[in-house]
């Protein structure tokens, strides 16, 4: 059986799934039952500076899409940091991490952008015995409006100045927890990893407002009639977060700092993707608050059954392993010649594809009197439109071309040799002149 | 209960009150709102849906069932009804299983239709209980149109020529409107009063007024309504029924299974209603399934279906004879009527067992039969009449029948299933037609 144990930026925990830094982490009894589920680690709740805890609202702190059959799809919090004692947390994390002492702890912390509070509170985590901290530069609610979170994540200077102080009062690892609200997502990462950090760790929640009650005119979720964007999570998410974990794990600026995938992951196979694009680890929230602690069981057996299936012994043999396929537009071969081809014998006639094809695309699937749906190979320029609005998985499937045959639709030949558009004789910047 | 199951004889009160409530309730309960929003998610939105075309009302089923999905039923509702005025009705007796839910995707997918029936219902039910008409009338138009019938098919004919602005008049032979939806339907599959319901609700758009107890023939004439209104559409369905040609067939005991059926639906205590302790319904329709179906919910111990034919020649639905099966009553084919013995009330019946070809086997049996139900096909009642063809009357795609300004549809005329929902594609074409025919 595959070995799951996970060592990320020298701390080793019995697996790769940690919770994130969130409601589920904001105490003792919270994580020792994480612990107890299964859980390779926590990230505990993040701690802000000793004296008066903030107070969180008292109505609504979440929001959520739903699929159907109110599959939750997405949800937004505003909750802020713990709005518990600062003491009581530290003594709880030493006793948890104590009793332990396999698990991975990890303590997220946010305090003003000024080196007293970072030099006054590093020292307290430390004597936790925690295994490392995560910084909390990625809350875009309320802390922000502080001057925290997200609105220091926001500024690359803060952030390596923060880092640079971090790694000068605290001896252990130290994760960069970045915000997504954010225009290019190298550069924090690139910040961090100069300020000295052992890894980053992506995405913090994103912007959101879930729906407007259209009685009350309020966002949701409402608070005597107000709302407040929050941080939207969950399995919506995780295209967003894949693709930032991908731009940090190939430029060359912040490749090889290591990452902690959070972003959406709910199932074995969310978590093996972000690996697969670089990810140490993952961290998991919503899931858990959907469905509680036991679904890292699945997880566990998810992941090592499909290692098994593909050989893997450990997780640093698939680590990254997507990485160097993750390209810009432009590198992307144009030789590369598909057609949609529907399975007759799986079409159930819905339609759907044609009615996505001829309304919004490229008028290349045809519709007979009975009901037989057909590609129209001269028309159809393998969007995979038709693919993705199919009920039925693999009824429609692009096949590439043979190099060599002829292309129906530009009359041309699929030339077998890699070509892209630095090249290409449409390119009025094109690198090489075209033969 | 003064009786039981095993009271010889045709008696009453055989059940306990519960089981009586019990099984005259709601066939399928109806859906909850999250059970809906489940239910319609479940659609593919089909491009041109196969659905649609199953339909003989042509209702927009994709379109109402996205409307369900996005909290809409009243829009829903609306889809439907500008269709079928009688989706109500429709929703809970038509056989989805051999229309639209057949035709469903899904059904071919994985053999699970969406619950198109059940949606549709969700929807009519969610707008009829506010107790608003969503159809308002056009400018008068000053033309008359006599309607014979307050069947499905009258009354689909008569709303939408009251919608269009002509006056309507219906005329029918009994006490209250609805036609088979009031008298010749199962109970359990419009329990509540539904129909009545449904009919008060329809007649909310205006401009039709009811007469009741007048039947065309004896009390109005066809030529007296041609002379009378500028149209007339004939919509009384189907009044006599056919007689059981064999020995002792006119014996205590046997009765047709249709006024059995109005019986139970009139009852305002189907407990006092009497049932044998050995039912036999004779015929293989919808009719004989209702009657056979409720003879057992009404306490007798053995009801058998007989019919002469196998089960794939049933004019009932597969859903309607498992349905049948599942209610304990037996469902015997190949079998043909030969002689009813008793003395005086009937006690036993005598069939013929019949090859696939119809021609006799020549080997009989004989089984217990306190009370006989005879559905084996009803006709068309009249003698001055638009031309017949097959023993009702002919009209063409539009519902024009020989004669000049009449229009028939629904169970009296040629053609089409003898269905609630095809009555009122017919009623509402024939009404298209009609206002063509006045307002051109």
């Amino acid at each position: 059986m595959a070995d799951l144990t996970s060592t990320f930026v020298g701390i080793t925990s019995p697996n790769p799934f940690w919770l994130a830094s969130a409601p589920p982490t904001d105490k003792e009894y919270n994580v020792r039952r994480a612990f107890e589920a299964g859980w390779g680690g926590v990230v505990w709740k993040t701690l802000g500076q000793a004296g008066p805890p903030v107070v969180n609202v008292n109505g609504p702190r979440y929001g959520a899409i739903y699929g159907a059959d109110r599959r939750l799809l997405g949800l937004n919090n505003i909750e802020l940091i713990t709005d518990r004692d600062l003491y009581t947390n530290l003594e709880e994390i030493k006793r948890v991490k104590a009793d332990y002492p396999d698990r991975a702890m990890i303590v997220s912390i946010m305090v003003p952008c000024e080196e007293e509070a970072w030099k006054e509170i590093l020292p307290l985590v430390e004597d936790t015995g925690a295994d490392g901290i995560e910084l909390n530069f990625g809350c875009p609610h309320g802390m922000s409006e502080r001057g925290m979170g997200a609105a220091v994540g926001q500024v690359p200077e803060y952030i390596e100045m923060v880092t640079r102080w971090c790694k000068q009062y605290y001896s252990k690892p130290v994760i960069v927890k970045l915000t997504p609200n954010i225009t290019d997502i190298r550069k924090p990462a690139a910040a961090a990893k100069a300020g000295g950090a052992d890894a980053v760790s992506l995405i913090n929640t994103i912007n959101s407002i879930t729906s407007v009650n259209l009685d009350s005119m309020s966002p949701e979720p409402s608070i005597d009639g107000q709302g407040s964007h929050g941080g939207y999570c969950g399995p919506a998410v995780k295209p967003i977060a894949m693709s930032m974990v991908s731009e940090i794990a190939r430029d060359p600026e912040t490749s090889g700092i290591a990452i902690s995938g959070i972003g959406g992951i709910t199932t074995w196979r969310d978590a093996a993707e972000f690996m697969t694009l670089g990810c140490g680890n993952v961290q998991v929230c919503t899931a858990a608050m959907t469905y509680g602690f036991k679904i890292v069981q699945e997880m566990i057996s998810g992941l090592s059954e499909w290692m098994d299936e593909k050989g893997h012994t450990s997780i640093d043999d698939f680590r990254g392993a997507a990485v160097p396929n993750v390209t810009d537009w432009q590198y992307l071969n144009l030789n590369y010649v598909a057609k949609a081809q529907i399975n007759q014998d799986l079409c159930i006639s819905c339609g759907r594809c044609y009615a996505a094809c001829e309304d919004t695309s490229h008028q290349a699937i045809s519709m007979s009197d009975d009901r037989v749906f057909e590609v129209i190979d001269g028309e159809c320029v393998a969007c995979n439109l038709c693919v993705n609005v199919c009920p039925v998985e693999d009824c429609i499937t692009m096949e590439a071309m043979t190099p060599g045959t002829i292309d129906p639709r530009t009359e041309k030949v699929v030339e077998p040799d890699y070509a892209n558009w630095t090249t290409h004789p449409n390119n009025p910047a094109a690198t090489t002149a075209a033969e | 209960m003064a009786h039981s199951p095993f009271s010889p004889g045709v008696a009453a009160g055989r059940l306990d009150a519960d089981a009586y409530q019990d099984n005259f309730s709601d066939l399928h309960p109806a859906l909850d709102p999250h059970e809906a929003l489940v239910a319609a998610d479940r659609c593919y939105f089909c491009h041109d849906a196969p659905c649609i075309t199953a339909c003989p009302t042509d209702i927009d089923i994709p379109l109402f069932i996205r409307q369900i999905a996005t909290g809409t039923p009243d829009a829903a509702a609306k889809t439907i009804l500008t269709q079928n005025i009688m989706g109500g009705m429709c929703a809970r007796v038509c056989p989805t299983e051999t229309l639209c839910e057949e035709a469903c995707v899904r059904e071919m997918a994985e053999g699970k239709p969406v619950l198109i029936g059940q949606l549709q219902r969700y929807a009519t039910d969610h707008l009829q209980a506010q107790d608003v008409h969503p159809f308002t009338r056009a400018a008068a138009t000053g033309k008359t149109v006599a309607v014979v019938g307050a069947g499905p098919a009258g009354l689909s004919c008569a709303h939408r020529l009251a919608m269009l602005g002509h006056d309507v008049t219906v005329y029918d032979a009994r006490s209250k409107a609805g036609g088979l939806n009031e008298y010749g339907i199962a109970a359990y599959k419009a329990p509540d009063g539904f129909a009545q319901a449904e009919v008060d609700w329809l007649l909310k758009i205006g401009g039709i007024s009811v007469e009741y107890e007048t039947a065309l023939g004896a009390d109005i004439s066809l030529d007296g309504l041609r002379a009378q209104f500028d149209a007339v559409f004939l919509g009384m369905g189907l009044g006599g029924v056919n007689a059981l040609a064999i020995d002792g067939g006119d014996r205590d005991g046997v009765l047709d299974a249709v006024d059995f059926i109005a019986d139970l639906r009139q009852a305002k205590d189907v407990s006092a209603l009497p049932v044998g302790r050995d039912v036999v319904v004779i015929g293989g329709g919808m009719t004989a399934v209702d009657a056979a179906v409720q003879s057992k919910l009404l306490g007798a111990l053995n009801v058998t279906l007989a019919y002469r034919r196998g089960r794939d020649r049933m004019n009932a639905s597969v859903f309607e004879q498992d349905l049948a099966a599942s209610k304990g009553v037996r469902i015997m084919t190949h079998v043909a009527p030969v002689a009813l013995h008793g003395n005086g009330s009937v006690r036993e019946i005598e069939f013929e067992y019949m090859n696939d070809d119809m021609s006799g086997t020549g080997q009989t049996v004989r089984i217990a039969a306190d009370q006989v139900l005879r559905a084996i096909g009803q006709t068309l009642e009249g003698d001055v009449l638009p031309a017949l063809d097959g023993g009702k009357i002919a009209v063409n795609a539009t519902g024009q029948t020989s004669v000049d300004g009449v229009w028939a549809g629904g169970d009296c005329a040629a053609g089409g299933d003898d269905l609630t929902v095809t009555a009122v594609a017919e009623g509402r074409d024939a009404a298209m037609d009609i206002h063509a025919r006045l307002t051109a």
